[in-house]
């Protein structure tokens, strides 16, 4: 149990060294989260829309949750090289399946009859996915992102062996840092990732839909809103 | 080991492995992408057994984090009020990064098998517990009451009836649970040399890609065919699984 305090007292030391290593880890976790929403949320929203390509959209996920983060990394050394970007493409990768499943399973899922009668109010296929279908989708939405969101910046920590910087250049380091520095870097980053974690719970609370989050008849104030809008 | 990447060239001189064959013209010597003859000399003394490490690994963890989880789910369908915090509680492990937590294991159970292990059935928790759960309750009202009018007692009832019934959700739980473990297990060895990570960690530190790129390649596959195995396991043994979701 020394270990630990020693780890308390380490985490007091460095505090400032911790703060720039986790910062460089959220910005290496944004930067493929970003890319991967780019990429996967559009798809993964039209193909709910069309109601189409469920079997892609769910076995990318399913092949997906089945790779291994180390492989991916590893395997994306050998390909591309080390380096931020590099490891970043590799996080990327990680990131795409769980967002577009979500998307797509969060559109498919939306109640039919709200579409319809968006339909026949004389929206355009794309203003019924974007006035009706995304808002009713956007809980589910984020979730997939909190998912993602929670595993890159986990599994960003492996970076620090591919040259991406990060807490894993300490978790991974215990030659120069000591096992007080490796505990203490463990602690902050699973703080860090609880943290994520809320954040996104609290953002995807604040951009459910009132009539949602009430549990509410889904139909009914939605299609109002949407009325109301047009 | 940050340091070793950095001059990752000069390394590279000096590690490049032991495959003395095929001079310096040597698909090694070159470092290419990927060797194959090194990989087929190395299967008998690095891959094989590493494999092997990795599928007891994955099967002891998948194993005791079922045991754990099915007594949990049964607490939870008995008494509902527990249901929350014991999701919170496995949510939270799940949600601690694996690196971290196989080094935080390190002062308590040491450099052993046992904190990797221990470390997996932590994140075996979460999933197992709540797809348990959810096989359970799908179980339809008049489908228990039949089995009340029969006079099963509610032990019976549970194992001859509720059980059974939400195997399909179980089998799901299993699914995921043992590609998530095989993925992880890769992690933990950076704290025990066991297992397929064995090599990818050995083998990133020096710039010979073939060692690291075949055992992250064995892990996918030995992800994907657990997978397919699992999945095919689902389809013989619930084979009204896939009407009653048509339904």
């Amino acid at each position: 149990m020394n270990d630990f305090k020693d780890a308390i007292t380490f985490i007091g030391d460095n505090s400032s060294l911790l703060v720039d290593k986790s910062v460089e880890q959220l910005l290496l976790a944004a930067a493929a989260i970003g890319v991967a929403l780019v990429i996967a949320i559009p798809l993964g929203l039209w193909l709910g829309h069309l109601h189409r390509g469920a079997w892609l959209a769910i076995n990318v996920s399913n092949v997906g949750r089945a790779l291994p983060s180390l492989a991916v990394i590893a395997i994306g050394i050998g390909v591309l090289g080390l380096g931020f970007t590099n490891v970043m493409l590799a996080l990327v990768v990680l990131a795409v399946p769980p967002l577009l499943t979500n998307a797509y399973v969060a559109v498919d899922g939306v109640d039919r009859e709200a579409v319809e009668a968006a339909r026949g109010m004389g929206m355009s296929e794309l203003q019924v996915l974007l006035r009706v279908e995304l808002p009713l989708a956007l809980p589910l939405l984020f979730a997939g992102i909190r998912t993602a969101a929670v595993y890159v910046v986990s599994t960003a920590i492996l970076a620090a062996l591919a040259g991406g910087g990060g807490l894993g250049e300490i978790i991974f380091n215990q030659a120069s840092y000591r096992l007080p520095g490796v505990l203490a870097a463990a602690m902050w980053v699973s703080g860090l990732a609880l943290l994520v974690e809320g954040l996104f719970a609290l953002i995807q609370r604040l951009v459910t839909p009132a009539g949602l989050r009430r549990g509410a008849p889904e139909v009914g104030p939605v299609v109002e809103t949407a009325g109301t809008r047009k | 080991m940050i340091h070793a990447l950095a001059t990752k060239a000069v390394v590279a001189q000096t590690v490049i492995p032991d495959f003395g064959g095929g001079g310096a013209n040597s698909c090694v010597r070159q470092d290419k992408l990927f060797c194959w003859d090194w990989f087929s000399a190395h299967w008998g003394n690095t891959f094989q057994p590493a494999l092997i490490d990795h599928v007891k690994l994955t099967l002891i963890a998948v194993g005791i984090g079922f045991v754990i989880s099915f007594a949990l789910a049964l607490v939870a369908y008995r008494y509902v009020r527990l249901e929350t915090p014991i999701t919170l509680l496995t949510g939270l492990l799940f949600t601690i990064p694996s690196a971290a937590l196989f080094q935080l294991l390190v002062p308590i159970t040491g450099l052993t098998t046992t904190t990797v292990e221990v470390a997996l059935v932590s994140y075996t928790l979460l999933i197992l517990f709540r797809n348990i759960v959810v096989g359970l309750r799908g179980v339809s009202e008049e489908v228990r009451e039949a089995a009340r009018g029969m006079g099963l007692t509610r032990a019976q009832t549970l194992f001859r009836v509720e059980l059974p019934l939400a195997v399909p959700e179980i089998l799901a739980g299993i699914q995921v649970a043992t590609v998530t473990v095989i993925s992880l297990a890769t992690v933990g060895a950076f704290i025990v040399d066991e297992g397929l990570g064995g090599p990818i960690f050995k083998a990133l530190q020096t710039s010979f890609n073939t060692e690291f790129i075949a055992a992250g390649a064995l892990t996918t596959l030995l992800a994907v065919i657990a997978y397919l195995l699992i999945a095919g396991a689902q389809r013989v043994l619930t084979p009204w699984a896939g009407r009653s979701v048509a339904r």
